[in-house]
C-alpha cells in the first residue's frame, strides 16, 4: 500500500542517516593526528614545513598518520574557522597554528593543552629565549604554546622614490612630524604615488594594530594597557594623537586612498606591485617583508636588496628610546581535546627542532627564537635586513597579554577605520573606543 | 459578503465537520492517514528550521563567545545583549540601512521592474521575449557568490562601469566607496528582478482575456486597465511576491559582503553584516544572535503588513 511504501522510505532514510552518523572513525582517532594551519598565496612557508615533516614523522612513528588541513583564509577568518572547529571534539585539531595574541584568550576558552610536562622533558626547550618562553604562557603560569619565531616592525622605504622627491638618504625620521614632511614632499613630487602607508581599518585585521595604530600608540607618552595595575587605559591623549596622525595621513591623501586601503588584500598590492613598480615611498611593515621578494617568494623581486631601505619607526616627538617596534609571532599548540596528545606534541617538537626551525625562519624571514638558529650563519646571511630587525628587539613592545585583547584589538581597528574614512573625528573615535572597552572588560578594569 | 466568502472557503477546506452524516471514527482515522505523509517533512522542518531559530533566540540571552572564558562557561545574561544593542550608536544606522536596502532594492526595484518587464513581454515578438528573458534570468541563475563578484567587478573603481563611462569621456565615481548603498541596491535589483518577472508573467497569463477585452470595450485606456483591472486581478501574486523578495532581501549577505564588506566604515552595514561582524569577527556569538533575532522580528513585521493589507480575501 501507499503508506507502507512511504514508511519504508522513511525507515530507509533514517537507517542510512544512522549508519552515516556511526561512520565517524572513533576507533582510529588516536592513530591520526590532524594539523590545522593557515595557508595563503602569500604564505606557504608553513605548508612547506609541514609537507616536509609529515613523511619524516610518519616514518619515525609507524602506524600514525598525519593529516594536514590547511585553511585558506586571512588571519581573521582563520581564527574564526579555528575557533569554530574547536567547538566539537570531532573537529578539533590535534596540532594547530596559533597567533601569540590569541593564546591567553583561547587557553581561557579551554582550547589549548597544558604543555608543562612535555616541555620539562624536551631537551630543545632550553634553546628558546625567554621572550619566546613567555609568549606561550597563560595567566595560570603554565606554557600552552611554542613559538615558531617572532617579528619586529619598522619603516621600509623605496630609495628610488625618495630620491626622486629630493629626500636625502638614508632616510631616518626622528619624529612623526618628519614622516609627514617627507610624505608631503613625495606627494608634491609625484601626486599619483602612495607617500606613506600606515595600515588602518577592519579589513587589514590585526595588521591595523601591529603595523599601524600600535606603532604610533607605543611611541606616545601614554599606553594602551597598564600592565602593573592590570587595567586598560581610556581617555588618553596618546590615543587621540595616534588617531589624529592616521587622520592626517589619509585626509591629506598621503596614505593609499581609503577605498584601496579598505580592501583586505592591499598588502599583496603593496609587496607585489607598489614597491617593485616604484609606486610607494614608504610603509610600516614587518621583518618578514623579504620573504615575499626573495627568490621563489610570492612576489619575487631580486632588486629589493638595492632599492629598499629600512629605518626604525620614531616615537611621537623622538622621546624615550627614539624608536619603537612591536613584536608578535605565531606558535604551534596542541588541542586540549586531542585523542593522542603524546604523538601531537612529538609532531610539534619535530616541526620546531633545530633544522626545521632554521629552514622555516629563513623561508618566512622570521626573527629566530632558538639560540642555536639565531647564531647560524645561514640564518644571518638569509637576507640583508635580518640584522637590523633583530636589533629592533631592544626597543620592541609586546601586545597586552590578556584574554580580552583580541576583542579590544577589533575595537581599535574599528576606531582607525572610522577616522581614515572621516566618519568620526579622532576625539569621537577615541570616545567610542573607551565605551567599547568598558563594555568588554567592565568599569573596574579601566583606568583614566 | 465578507462572511459568506470566508464561510465558503472554510467549508471547502473542511467539509467533514459540517457533514452530520460522517462517522467520527472513520473521519479521524482518515485525517491521521492523511497527516502521516507530511510527518517526515514536519520533523525535518522542526529539526532544521525551528531548531536553529530556537537555538539562536536562546543563545541571544547568554554571553556565549568563540574565545575567552565565555567560550567555556557561557552564562545567562538576560536582556543585556538587547540593551547593549539599543545603546550601540551603529544599530539604528544599521536598521535604517536595512530598511532602505529592502524597500529600494526589493519592494520598489525588483517588484516594479519585474512587473514592468512582465507587462511589456506580453506585447513583444517571441524572439524579443526569448532574448530579454534570457538576459534577465541570467543574473538569477548565477550562484550568489558569482553574481556578487560580477557586481563587484562592474562597480569597482577600475571596473566595467567606469571603463564604459571613460569611453564616452566621463570620469566615473568610485561607486563602492562613495555610493556603497546605491551600488549594492542596483546590484540586488539586477540579481533579483528575474524572480519577480517570472512570478508576474505567470500571474498575467491567468488574467482572463475576456475581462481585459470588456474593459477595452468600456473605453478603459492602458493605464486605467492596469490600475483597475490587471493589478487587482493579480493582487495575490503581488502579495506573495512581495513577501518572498522582502524576506530574501532582508537576508542578503554575500552580495554586500563581497562588494563592500559593509564599508566604508559602516555605510553599508545592514543587519546581516552587523550580525556576522559581531558574531564571527568580534567573536561574540551571543550578541550576534541578538541581532539575528531582531532581523526575525523585522521580517515578521513586513510579513504581517503584507498579509493584512494586500492579500485577497480580506476585504474583496
Amino acid at each position: 500500500m501507499r503508506f507502507s511504501r512511504v514508511l519504508a522510505g522513511v525507515a530507509t532514510v533514517s537507517a542510512a542517516a544512522l549508519a552515516f552518523a556511526g561512520c565517524s572513525p572513533a576507533a582510529d582517532e588516536s592513530k591520526t593526528i590532524t594539523v590545522v594551519y593557515q595557508k595563503t598565496d602569500g604564505f606557504v612557508a608553513l605548508d612547506e614545513l609541514f609537507q616536509k615533516v609529515k613523511p619524516e614523522f610518519e616514518a619515525a612513528n609507524p602506524g600514525i598518520t598525519v593529516e594536514l588541513e590547511p585553511i585558506v583564509a586571512d588571519e581573521g577568518d582563520y581564527a574564526t574557522k579555528l575557533a569554530l572547529m574547536q567547538q566539537s571534539a570531532e573537529t578539533a585539531p590535534d596540532v594547530f597554528y596559533e597567533d601569540t595574541f590569541r593564546v591567553r584568550s583561547d587557553v581561557d576558552a579551554g582550547y589549548l593543552l597544558n604543555l608543562d610536562e612535555y616541555l620539562a622533558e624536551w631537551e630543545d626547550w632550553e634553546q628558546f629565549n625567554d621572550g619566546a618562553k613567555e609568549a606561550g604562557r597563560a595567566d595560570d603560569g603554565s606554557v600552552y604554546a611554542v613559538p615558531l619565531g617572532t617579528d619586529t616592525r619598522g619603516i621600509w622605504y623605496s630609495k628610488s622614490v625618495l630620491e626622486a622627491a629630493g629626500v636625502p638618504l638614508p632616510w631616518e625620521p626622528k619624529s612623526w612630524e618628519e614622516i609627514l614632511e617627507t610624505a608631503r614632499a613625495v606627494k608634491a613630487a609625484s601626486p599619483d604615488k602612495v607617500a606613506f602607508n600606515v595600515y588602518s581599518g577592519k579589513p587589514a585585521g590585526e595588521g591595523s594594530v601591529m603595523q599601524g595604530f600600535g606603532m604610533l600608540m607605543y611611541g606616545t607618552d601614554d599606553t594602551l594597557y597598564d600592565a602593573e595595575d592590570q587595567k586598560w587605559v581610556t581617555g588618553s591623549q596618546g590615543f587621540v594623537d595616534s588617531l589624529a596622525f592616521i587622520e592626517t595621513l589619509y585626509g591629506e591623501g598621503l596614505a593609499p586612498a581609503p577605498d584601496v586601503a579598505l580592501d583586505g588584500s592591499m598588502w599583496q598590492k603593496l609587496f607585489g606591485e607598489w614597491f617593485p613598480g616604484g609606486q610607494i615611498a614608504g610603509t610600516i611593515e614587518g621583518s618578514w617583508s623579504p620573504s615575499f621578494w626573495k627568490q621563489d617568494g610570492s612576489y619575487e623581486w631580486p632588486e629589493y636588496v638595492d632599492d629598499i631601505g629600512v629605518a626604525a619607526f620614531p616615537t611621537q616627538n623622538g622621546q624615550g628610546d627614539g624608536a619603537v617596534s612591536l613584536s608578535g609571532g605565531w606558535t604551534l599548540a596542541v588541542g586540549a581535546q586531542s585523542q593522542n596528545p603524546d604523538a601531537s606534541f612529538d609532531f610539534l617538537a619535530m616541526a620546531l627542532d633545530r633544522e626545521n626551525a632554521l629552514e622555516y625562519n629563513i623561508a618566512n624571514s622570521q626573527i629566530a627564537v632558538r639560540a642555536d638558529v639565531a647564531e647560524d650563519p645561514a640564518y644571518l646571511e638569509a637576507n640583508p635586513f635580518i640584522g637590523f630587525f633583530t636589533d629592533l628587539v631592544s626597543v620592541t613592545h609586546f601586545r597586552p597579554a590578556t584574554a580580552d585583547y583580541p576583542q579590544i584589538s577589533a575595537e581599535i581597528q574599528a576606531a582607525t577605520e572610522a577616522v581614515m574614512t572621516g566618519q568620526m573625528s579622532p576625539e569621537e573615535a577615541a570616545a567610542a573606543y573607551d565605551d567599547a572597552v568598558i563594555g568588554i572588560v567592565g568599569d573596574e578594569n579601566v583606568t583614566q | 459578503m465578507v462572511a459568506s466568502t470566508s464561510a465558503l472557503r472554510d467549508g471547502a477546506v473542511r467539509p467533514s465537520r459540517e457533514d452530520p452524516n460522517s462517522r467520527v471514527g472513520r473521519s479521524s482515522r482518515a485525517s491521521i492517514a492523511r497527516f502521516l505523509p507530511v510527518v517526515p517533512s514536519i520533523l525535518l522542518l522542526a529539526l532544521f528550521m525551528a531548531g536553529p531559530v530556537i537555538w539562536s533566540i536562546t543563545i541571544s540571552f547568554t554571553n556565549t563567545a568563540l574565545t575567552g572564558r565565555e567560550a567555556k562557561d557561557p552564562s545567562w545574561v538576560g536582556f543585556e545583549n538587547y540593551t547593549r544593542l539599543l545603546q550601540d550608536p551603529g544599530f539604528p544606522i544599521s536598521v535604517w540601512l536595512t530598511v532602505v536596502f529592502v524597500i529600494a532594492s526589493a519592494v520598489i526595484g525588483q517588484n516594479a521592474l519585474g512587473l514592468a518587464i512582465a507587462l511589456l513581454l506580453g506585447r513583444v515578438t517571441r524572439a524579443t521575449r526569448a532574448i530579454v528573458t534570457t538576459i534577465v534570468v541570467g543574473a538569477w541563475v548565477l550562484p550568489e557568490i558569482v553574481a556578487a563578484f560580477a557586481a563587484y567587478a562592474y562597480f569597482a573603481d577600475d571596473g566595467t562601469l567606469n571603463q564604459l563611462l571613460a569611453g564616452i569621456g566621463i570620469d566615473g565615481a568610485n561607486w563602492l566607496y562613495e555610493f556603497p548603498m546605491l551600488a549594492v541596491i542596483l546590484a540586488n535589483i539586477w540579481r533579483g528582478t528575474a524572480f519577480s518577472m517570472m512570478v508576474y508573467e505567470a500571474a498575467l497569463n491567468d488574467v482572463p482575456p475576456e475581462i481585459t477585452e470588456a474593459a477595452v470595450i468600456d473605453g478603459a485606456g492602458g493605464l486605467k486597465r492596469l490600475v483597475w483591472v490587471t493589478i487587482p486581478m493579480i493582487r495575490g501574486s503581488i502579495a506573495t511576491n512581495l513577501m518572498l523578495i522582502t524576506l530574501q532581501t532582508l537576508a542578503v549577505f554575500t552580495l554586500i559582503w563581497v562588494m563592500t564588506k559593509g564599508g566604508p566604515g559602516i555605510s553599508s552595514t545592514t543587519l546581516p553584516i552587523l550580525a556576522y561582524q559581531e558574531a564571527f569577527k568580534f567573536q561574540e556569538i551571543g550578541y550576534g544572535s541578538a541581532i539575528a533575532v531582531v532581523m526575525i522580528l523585522i521580517g515578521a513585521v513586513f510579513s504581517v503588513l503584507y498579509l493584512r493589507t494586500i492579500r485577497p480575501g480580506r476585504d474583496a
